[in-house]
Parts: structure tokens; sequence; C-alpha cells
């Protein structure tokens, strides 16, 4: 597999797209994206992560001044079909007039690639997708996974400088995404190939991503590994966005907050008079009432059976979520207290 | 009232108007077919006798030729009208549309107008060459006719088929590596089979059948419509225009349904 290892660097440099109807859908933007990396565009829709994706793939003109740079050479007036890249598209985009090997193929074919050589190819991408005995079905014959997987190995049977995927597993339900998602992180281990992935879920942002850029109405919020994204988000909207987070807007005195439920330590120093800080509901925990820094009653339990969320109210101004360990017995109207270590709290700029 | 015979009582009136207007006059001109002089032989006539096979080849040429024409300029016409926003394009659109309501007579006056022998191509043929190009009057302008005639039919069935083209396939092609001639032969029209085999039919079918246009260019022209039409009100000959009438149907109806199981594949790969 290491004959796939053939990733090339990809730099997007004051990339901006504005639509012919004055939309502005991207803001200038400049990324660098390494040989081998796999990068995820991460936002909800309309956010500008597809309009990025098709810049890079050459199905979009950046505005005016914006140059994309493959290993350091300027693809920018490169049309897609002279750009090598692998894309896989939501709706996977199959060929329906074809069989699974002649889509898988097609790339090969469009290259001159003699029939045995290509057939050779297409077995071993068949093999490595795992849709063996697929190969003389129609498309309209195959289930969503399978069609997912057929749409992987066409792309990466041109060897491709990169792969582009949009998101690829959103069409699919949720069982089968959770499985998909962790075959192709194997997958794109093992091929190497430099990866812009697309996608508005955080969860397979989290699994794939060796960077994440976080994208909101046109612009980019924070890039970062997934545990920066996760354990020190920039902004208010990050925090929201990647995992589940308590936002806390409270006054300030000596280093605490001041909260309906008690005093909560902030590490660092801090002066100002109100602050907001994120607090991710597993990181407090729960202790017998009068202990702990916050007092509050529970007013629901879900037990969702790897741990038990609990809604605490009376702690801080809104209730607070608290994932519990799925031994602890608590029931809705309990007094409990709280802890929160320090370094558990994250300060937010004070924004809009 | 059961819904079974609700839904018969309902049919009611199509089976009425079925066998009133269409099974008995059938049923009739295939009887008046056999009656002439030969008998049931009389059908075989439509092949055998000379003139009438080569009129009959004549008119499967020319709706041949009519579709497979038809289908380019419209194919090419439609896609560039779906996929592009100028300005005047709902008028260019209204503007090839708008013979859909002309009868064959207006379509043979106009063809007149362009090549006939007082016609716009003969003046400017006549001042550049010194010499008068007039064609309205035979096979070359009923064809002419037939073009203007089918194309409005056919271009907005590929106008609605290029609209519902998967445009993600198109990228998709592109992204492994397919140029703009290699996308339309590998993705493009394999996707548009169906509305070309559709609307092909419709093309085809007016063209071997067509009358008003023949009728007003010449009456001479060598095309089956005419044929029945000078046996039955010049020669009076009921059975032979019968016999053709039937035949025309016949062989129109096997054309078209050996088109269809030939694209039949392509098509249902392409559904």
């Amino acid at each position: 597999m290491s004959t796939d290892s053939h990733g090339v660097s990809v730099r997007i440099d004051g990339c901006g797209k504005t639509f012919a109807d004055g939309t502005r859908a991207l803001d200038p933007a400049t990324l660098d994206i390494a040989r081998g990396e796999t990068l995820v565009l991460l936002g909800p829709s309309g956010c500008g992560k597809t309009t990025m994706l098709r810049i890079i793939a050459g199905l979009e003109l950046p505005d005016p001044g914006g140059k994309v740079l493959f290993d350091g050479k300027d693809v920018t007036s490169v049309p897609i079909e002279r750009r090598n890249i692998g894309m896989v598209f939501q709706s996977y985009a199959l060929f329906p007039n074809m069989t699974v090997a002649d889509n898988i193929g097609y790339g090969l074919k469009i290259r001159g690639v003699a029939r045995d050589e290509r057939a050779a190819r297409v077995a071993e991408l068949v093999a490595l997708t795992n849709i063996t005995g697929l190969e003389n079905r129609r498309i309209d014959q195959l289930s969503g996974g399978q069609r997912q997987r057929v749409a992987l190995a066409r792309a990466v049977a041109i060897r491709p400088g990169i792969l582009l995927l949009d998101e690829p597993l959103t069409a699919l339900d949720a069982a089968l995404r959770d499985r998909l998602r962790s075959e192709l992180n194997r997958l794109l281990r093992a091929l190497g190939i430099t990866t812009i992935y697309v996608t508005h879920d955080q969860a397979e942002a989290m699994e794939l991503g060796d960077r994440i850029v976080v994208m909101r109405k046109g612009g980019i919020a924070q890039i970062g590994t997934p545990r920066e994204i996760y354990f020190a988000p920039r902004n208010r909207f990050v925090a929201e966005f990647v995992g589940a987070a308590n936002i806390v807007e409270a006054p300030m005195e000596k280093g605490e907050l001041i909260l309906p439920g008690g005093r909560l330590p902030v590490g660092g120093e801090t002066t100002a008079a109100n602050a907001t800080v994120m607090i991710r509901p597993e990181s407090i925990r729960v202790v017998e009432p009068g202990a702990g820094s916050l007092a509050g009653v529970i007013d629901t339990v879900s037990f969702i059976g790897d741990r038990q969320r609990l809604v605490v109210s009376g702690a801080s101004a809104k209730p607070l979520n608290v994932d519990a360990a799925n031994t602890i017995q608590a029931k809705a109207g309990d007094r409990i207290g709280l802890t929160v270590p320090p370094e558990a709290l994250r300060i937010l700029p004070s924004e809009d | 009232m059961s819904q079974k015979s609700f839904v018969w009582f309902c049919l009611l009136p199509l089976v009425v108007v079925t066998t009133a207007f269409f099974l008995l006059p059938m049923g009739r001109l295939v009887v008046a077919g056999a009656e002439g002089p030969h008998g049931l032989a009389g059908y075989l006539a439509i092949l055998t006798e000379p003139r009438y096979r080569a009129t009959l080849i004549n008119t499967v040429l020319l709706a041949a030729a009519t579709t497979i024409v038809t289908l380019i300029v419209a194919t090419i016409a439609g896609m560039f009208l779906q996929r592009h926003r100028f300005p005047g394009r709902s008028v260019l659109i209204a503007m090839l549309t708008f013979p859909l309501a002309f009868p064959g007579v207006v379509v043979g006056f106009m063809i007149i107008l362009l090549a006939g022998r007082q016609g716009l191509i003969g003046d400017l043929s006549n001042r550049l060459l010194g010499e008068k190009l007039v064609f309205a009057y035979s096979i070359y302008g009923l064809f002419l006719g037939y073009l203007y005639f089918s194309i409005p039919r056919v271009i907005l069935t590929i106008m609605a088929a290029v609209q519902k083209l998967d445009v993600s396939l198109e990228e998709a092609a592109r992204s492994l590596g397919a140029g703009p001639w290699a996308v339309q032969r590998d993705v493009v029209l394999p996707a548009l089979a169906p509305a070309f085999v559709a609307s092909g039919a419709i093309a085809f079918a007016t063209a071997m059948g067509a009358f008003g246009t023949a009728f007003t260019l010449a009456t001479n022209i060598d095309v089956l419509p005419m044929l029945i039409y000078t046996e039955f009100t010049l020669a009076a000959n009921f059975a032979t225009s019968a016999a053709l009438s039937v035949g025309l149907g016949l062989i129109t109806w096997l054309i078209l349904a050996l088109a269809r199981s030939f694209s039949g594949s392509a098509v249902a790969a392409a559904g």
C-alpha cells in the first residue's frame, strides 16, 4: 500500500468566493495542508465549507487574488480534470449506465490505462473496500453503504494527489455511519493521501481529522487538532458546535465566578467584572449535598448507557448539563453538590 | 355500488369512444384493404409493387433522417438553452417552440417562402451565383419542413431531461479526468437516452404520417401519405389506399418497437 503514498501539499492563499448574485459564500481564507494530512472542514450548512472544497477541487474559481497551490505550484487556473484529485460526492454520483467495476475503472480508462492493468487495479480496490462479488452489479442494485464504498474506490483508483470528500457519510443511517466512519479512518491512514473532508458532524471530524477547521458564516472560526478544538475552543460558537458545552455567563469577584449555587474558582488571572466560561458536562463531578463548590437540584436524569446525563438547576443561572457515572443513584428532585476543577473552566471572549 | 363495478362504470365512456371511433373504423379499414381485386394480396402489393415499395422506402428514409437531424439539433440547442442564462433567452425559446401551433400547411407555406421560386434562398443565390436555387417542391423542401415541424416538439422534451440531469455526475467524471467530449459521451448522452427515445419516436411517427406540408409543397412528392391521398381521391382506389394506410401504421409501429427494444438496455441502465 506504500505505493499509494503520493499525496501533495495544498496551500489556499487568500481564496474567497462571491457568487454572481453578490452572495459572499467564503471570506478570503488562507490555509496550509501538509502532505498526507487529513484536514476536516467542519461547520453548519451554509458556512462555506463546501465552497472551499470546490475551490480546491477546481469546480469553483476563487475571487480574483485567491490562489490554490499544489506542492507549491499554482493550479488556480487548471481545470478539475487535470488536477489529479479524487472526489467523493455526498450523493456519490456513481454512473448509472456502468457496472461497479466500470465505475471504479473509469478514471483509468480515461487515462488510457491498458485493460489488464485496469482490471488488476480494480480488483485491488474492490478487495480494499470490501465489495468483492459486486463487480458486475448495476449501481441501482447496491445499498447505500455499498455505493459509498464504490464511490471511494473510484476516487482513489486514479492514485490522486488529494482526496476530497464532501459529506460522504451523511446519506447513511446512524449505525452504518459509525461503522463506515472507522472503516474510512483505517483506509485513509493506509492510503496516506492528503485528504480534505467536509462534514457537519463533529464526531466524524474528531475521529477522522488530524486537524479540524471549524467554519462559520463563510469564515474560519478556529483551526486546530481535535483536542485543541475540544478543550480550548477559541469562542462560544466553536465551544457549542463541537461537543456538548455549558456556557455560563456570570459576574466575577476575586478570581471566582459568582453563581446562584455558590462560587466557582477560575484558574489563571482574570480581573474582568464579568466572564463567559465553558464547562464540558463530563468535567463536572457530582458529590454529596453540601460538599463541593456548587449546590443544585436535579431536574431530569437521562440514562444513556455508558453514562447518565443530569440536568441540574439552581447551580447556575441556566440549568447545567452534567455527565455522571452510570452507577450513581440519582433521581429528579435530589439535592446534590457539584465540583468543577479550575482547569476544566475555559474562559471565552465575550462577544455578540 | 362496489369498488370494482364503480371502476368499470368509469371506464364505460372510454370503451364506447374506443369502440366507436377507433376499433370499428380500424376494423373496417383492415377489411377494406382486402376487398380489392387481389383480395388479401392487396396488402402484399405494398412490398411487391415497385412504385409503392419505392415510396415506402423513401418515406422511411425521410422520417429517419428527420428524426436523426432533429435530435442532433434539438439536443445541442436544448442543452445550451437549459444551461445558460442570457438576455433574450426566453424570447428565443418562445420562437423555437412557436411552430408547435402551426399546421402542416403553414409550415409548407413557409418553406415555399424560403426556398420556392420567389423564395429568399433563390433570390440570394441568383444574385451571388447567377443561378436560382429552388428546392421547396422536392423531398429536400419536405425534409426542411419536417425539421421545422419536429424541432419544437423534441426540444422541449430534451430541455426537461437536461434540467433533471444530476450535475454531480458530470463533476465526478471531470474529477476522474474526463474532458468535455468524454463527459458528453459517457455521462450526459446515456442519461438523456430515455428522452431521445421518447421524443425521437414522436418525431419519427409525425414525419411518417405528415400530410399537410407535403400537400402544400407539391402533389407529386413520393411519400406514403401523399400516395394514399392520390389513390383515395384521384384514383378512387379504396382497397389500395386502405391497405397502404394499414401498412403505414404497422410499419411505423414496427420500426418504433425495434428502436425501443434496441435502445432498451441503454434506457434501463440509465433509468
